[in-house]
């Protein structure tokens, strides 16, 4: 079973990408901003990590450079939530190591045929 | 004290049409009458019990009890009904009920003299009983049918507990 | 699959109520003009997640209107633009609007509001203004389209033919990306052809097996109308690292069949790849990938949350549920944890045939330790409902800037205590008097900044909120340094009402307590703040119906402070135990004031038959309970009963009981679930012995006396007692 570990603030987005993906026979891991997250991380591995950007204690970006620190999520998927359109925030994103992005609003089904795309 | 679960054989073969609807009535005694409520309003049946007073209220409000934590009234149906007033004994039973009154759920306890019976009776047969005239209590009576040669008052609980 | 988003609902309301909340807090914390960017950003992250949530979970309303409010913070957050106060009252506007919106998606109404849209121009006119930078409100509800890779079905056969150069930077394995996936990706567009170009590989020994170096020529025959754009989407997130050149080579119409379109020839070594099995450098990559974590004990650990601040639940709408730090849930497990091993070591005691002397000791000692057990757990399961002031306090900030613009007033506030942990229903029920409260403060205790010039004060007045634990009660103060209360007005106005009569002799203090009077307001004009026809008796009363007291000093041109006292809790009631006759009641020990024995030779009979006793300076009006109970079992004469002196309302009674039993706390069980209200009495409780026993409401009982005695003898006993005697 793929392990995805899913951070947002949003304790409802949080609820829907997790509950999509259990659906869809993922192993989810919620954590609520990129401490928690990079907390969890450095004792696990995860096949595929999705991340909002705008976050409180440690946001999407540095969660992402921190992790890509990490050996075990050099080459790891990981795709950042965005609502930013402009590309800005997603040139930050891959500079820090982001393989990718989900645009938000996004349902579930783009949503998963996203994961598809990195967890194979 | 058995509640007397198994249903009135001579009723049920009296039942002509066995898709009828049954309802299933408790019965109890009080002052030689055999009064009936739904039984699926009726919670439990516990014997009589020494219970804590409310100051201020009808003398048929005979106080309230500790049902597992929650404090429940128990109203003296013989009181309630203005019948004469007997002792309490060891077959003085409270039969604890479930009514909907003025949009809650109430769970009270009535004293009866003594329970009687459980019978099935057709829904049909219940909605036809006849409005009694002017009788005491009238107001209490959902209608009056007979089992067995037997008369049975039929009660109607929320105006009996609406107090 | 379809998901029922409407699940998320709920949690999305709550959670944007929360943002709401802390975007009203952080607003009013900004100050324009030395904008801290920290404030800025949790203003803009409330609202930034507002809208992701809203657009995702369909409220299309609320993601527009928050767009353009994100837009503008975002200007803000990035320097683009000065914050001004214009924005702050916009903002805060919004704020309100927004929660209207969330409150009619709660009641199943349209989100739509007029409100919004006329914000939402407003904010276009300040973003469409002076500084031109990119307002992107035109695609406020884009949405990413990417699973639809199908290419258009209609059946004009065009066949297309592509070829891709993608020359990936070394590092492109590090950012998670795959040239395999993007090539599987590129079959649902067309039929591909990969070759990989192998000059850039370096020699084994500077191989590094985590850099890319393999360039891939790929040539993509797509049927149908297919655009370079969705060619492009597939190499969208590697386009900042590699080369990607996509080119046109062929376009053949008519049927597909047997195109042949060879590629220009390249003059450099190529290698046929199949898409399905990858080249060997490749494979390398990916086994040495995926050799990684076996290296490393991957093992899940539990991590605690670094955040342990909690978000202040919204104020306006009452939820039902409570958020519990993980902290009361651990005690509580841990107790349980205790419970069970209390309860195994009695069982074993259970179970022995006979008990000797060692066991009985034991068996006392389990349950002893059962005791201590069962209070722990309870005073744990107690603390489940407690929450910080906060909750409360919160509201304040907002409340007191719009008050004092409209008063014209210069006004700080001040938290104290905000930590300070109360019960919940206790809490959602103070938060209106103490609204009164602060109102009053500011229209009528603190002065205009001219005013407090000319009283030789700063102009800036301050109102101070604060809360702290005293024995089992929560105090709240709320403290002005405004102009106090003005005693004598207060003392003519009373005079005026028949409250006092002028000759009574009433020190300061008493006379301050006037204001809680029914229908007592020295306002001279009826304000639009504090004069909406509740009065301070209202505040007083609800607040009594807590269990609670409040009281207030004054000092002239000093300031008032009120203070509120409160049980910590509704659920638990400390009190005595009384008897009449054989029946046993509860006096709440907040109300006694003290009991003791009556001495005959001070008790007056005064008009109509009210006795009363001479205790010191007061007159005590005697109640008897039994009779007020209609109890024929209990003492009839007064020495041979005790007198428990209560107070309420202001007014001290003494009742007559039986006996004093026990001191304890009781856990207070409604009689109105199941009955109905009963004069005289507030609640029941059931007893150790497992009877039930009902608690003497104070107030309900002076208010029965009354109509017993009206009833009696046509005595008015609404009056104060002072004056019937």
């Amino acid at each position: 079973m793929k392990r995805i570990l899913a951070v947002d603030d949003s304790a409802s987005m949080r609820q829907m990408v997790s509950f999509t993906l259990k659906k869809s026979g993922y192993d989810v891991t919620e954590a609520k901003d990129g401490q928690e997250a990079l907390n969890i991380a450095q004792s696990a591995q995860f096949d595929v990590i999705i991340s909002d950007v705008n976050m409180p204690v440690m946001d999407g970006i540095t969660l992402v450079k921190n992790l890509r620190a990490l050996p075990q999520f050099k080459f790891t998927p990981i795709l950042m939530l965005t609502t930013e359109s402009g590309t800005d925030k997603k040139s930050e994103g891959k500079a820090a190591g982001a393989t990718g992005w989900i645009v938000k609003p996004f349902n579930p089904e783009q949503l998963l045929a996203v994961i598809k795309k990195v967890a194979r | 004290m058995s509640l007397g679960n198994a249903p009135n054989l001579d009723l049920i073969d009296n039942v002509e049409d066995a898709d009828a609807e049954l309802v299933q009535y408790l019965t109890f005694m009080m002052a030689e009458e055999e009064y009936g409520i739904e039984i699926l309003s009726v919670q439990e049946i516990r014997g009589w019990e020494p219970m804590t007073q409310i100051p201020n209220t009808p003398e048929y409000v005979k106080g309230v009890i500790n049902l597992r934590g929650t404090v429940v009234p128990v109203i003296d149906l013989r009181l309630r009904f203005q019948l004469p007033k007997i002792d309490y004994s060891d077959i003085t039973v409270v039969v604890i009920v479930k009514v909907r009154i003025a949009g809650s759920e109430k769970i009270m306890g009535i004293v009866v003299d003594a329970v009687s019976d459980v019978y099935s009776l057709e829904q049909q047969a219940v909605s036809g009983a006849p409005h009694i005239g002017d009788v005491e209590n009238k107001e209490f009576i959902e209608g009056l049918i007979n089992v067995n040669d037997k008369m049975v008052v039929l009660l109607d609980l929320k105006k009996v507990l609406d107090i | 699959m379809s998901i029922d988003l409407s699940q998320f609902y709920e949690v999305f309301i709550e959670e944007s109520f929360e943002g709401l909340d802390a975007m009203e807090a952080e607003l009013l914390n900004l100050e324009p003009g030395d904008v801290d960017s920290e404030i800025i950003n949790t203003i803009f992250r409330a609202a930034h997640s507002i809208k992701g949530g809203s657009g995702t979970f369909g409220f299309m309303a609320i993601a527009d209107f928050t767009h353009v409010l994100e837009t503008l913070l975002d200007q803000i957050r990035n320097g683009q633009r000065e914050l001004e106060s214009q924005h702050v009252d916009l903002l805060l506007k919004s704020v309100d609007c927004l929660r209207a919106m969330l409150v009619a998606i709660q009641n199943d109404e349209p989100q739509e509001s007029e409100l919004a849209v006329e914000l939402k121009t407003q904010f276009q006119a300040i973003l469409d203004g002076e500084q031109p930078t990119s307002p992107r409100i035109e695609e406020s509800t884009e949405i990413n389209d990417s699973s639809d890779t199908q290419s258009s079905s209609e059946s004009q056969s065009v066949i297309t033919i592509w070829q891709i150069l993608f020359s990936p930077e070394p590092h492109l394995f590090k950012t998670g990306n795959e040239p395999l996936f993007l090539f599987e990706d590129l079959e649902d567009v067309g039929d591909i052809t990969v070759r990989a170009n192998l000059e850039k590989l370096p020699d084994l020994t500077h191989l590094s097996p985590e850099d890319s170096f393999i360039q891939w020529t790929i040539t993509l025959e797509t049927e149908g109308d297919v655009s370079e754009d969705k060619i492009k989407e597939v190499f969208e997130w590697v386009e900042d690292d590699a080369i990607i050149e996509i080119s046109k080579k062929a376009q053949i119409e008519g049927l597909g069949d047997g195109i042949e379109e060879e590629a220009e020839p390249s003059t450099q070594q190529q290698t046929q790849l199949p898409t399905e099995s990858p080249v060997e450098p490749e494979t390398l990559d990916t086994a040495i990938i995926k050799d990684k974590p076996a290296g490393e004990a991957v093992k899940t650990t539990q991590v605690k949350s670094a955040d342990k601040a909690e978000k202040p639940a919204s104020t306006k709408s009452e939820s039902g549920s409570i958020r519990v730090g993980t902290d009361k849930v651990d005690s509580l497990i841990n107790m349980v944890g205790e419970l069970v091993i209390t309860q195994a070591m009695l069982n074993e005691l259970g179970e022995s045939d006979e008990l000797d002397a060692n066991k009985l000791a034991a068996l006392r000692e389990g349950l002893a330790q059962l005791s201590h057990n069962t209070r722990d757990l309870q005073e744990s399961v107690m603390r489940i409902r407690m929450m910080p002031i906060s909750f409360v306090f919160s509201r304040f900030p907002r409340l007191v800037r719009d008050i004092s613009q409209k008063l014209d007033k210069q006004v700080e506030l001040k938290l104290l205590g905000e930590q300070t942990e109360l019960d919940k229903t206790v809490m959602e029920k103070i938060s209106d008097p103490m609204v009164h409260l602060v109102r009053n403060s500011l229209d009528h205790g603190l002065e205009t900044p001219d005013e407090r010039a000319a009283a030789g004060k700063g102009k800036t007045g301050t109102v101070t909120l604060n809360a702290y634990h005293q024995g089992g009660n929560i105090v709240i103060e709320i403290i002005d340094d405004g102009r106090g209360l003005n005693t004598e007005k207060i003392k003519q106005k009373a005079i005026a009402n028949g409250l006092i009569a002028e000759t009574d002799d009433l020190s300061d203090d008493e006379i301050n307590e006037l204001i809680f009077q029914p229908g007592f307001s020295t306002a001279d004009a009826v304000s639009d703040l504090s004069g909406r026809g509740v009065g301070m008796d209202v505040v007083k009363r609800n607040i009594n119906a807590l269990n609670g007291t409040v009281e207030v000093t004054s000092v002239p041109n000093v300031g008032s402070t009120f203070t509120i006292r409160l049980p910590l809790t509704l659920a638990i009631l400390d009190g005595q135990l009384i008897t009449v006759g054989k029946n046993v009641y509860i006096i709440p020990l907040v109300s006694i004031v003290e009991s003791l024995q009556i001495d005959t030779r001070k008790v007056n009979t005064v008009g109509g038959g009210l006795e009363v006793l001479r205790l010191r300076d007061e007159y005590i009006p005697i109640m008897r309970l039994y009779d007020l109970f209609n109890h024929h079992d209990a003492q009839t004469e007064l020495e041979n009963g005790l007198l428990v002196v209560v107070e309420s309302d202001n007014e001290k009674v003494g009742l007559l009981v039986d006996e004093l039993l026990a001191q304890q706390q009781f856990v207070i069980k409604s009689l109105e679930a199941n009955y109905k209200k009963v004069d005289g009495i507030s609640g029941a409780t059931i007893l150790g012995d497992g009877s039930v026993s009902l608690i003497v409401d104070i107030s309900g009982l002076i208010k029965l006396a009354g109509l017993k005695k009206a009833g009696k003898q046509g005595l008015d006993f609404d009056k104060p007692l002072s004056e019937a005697v």
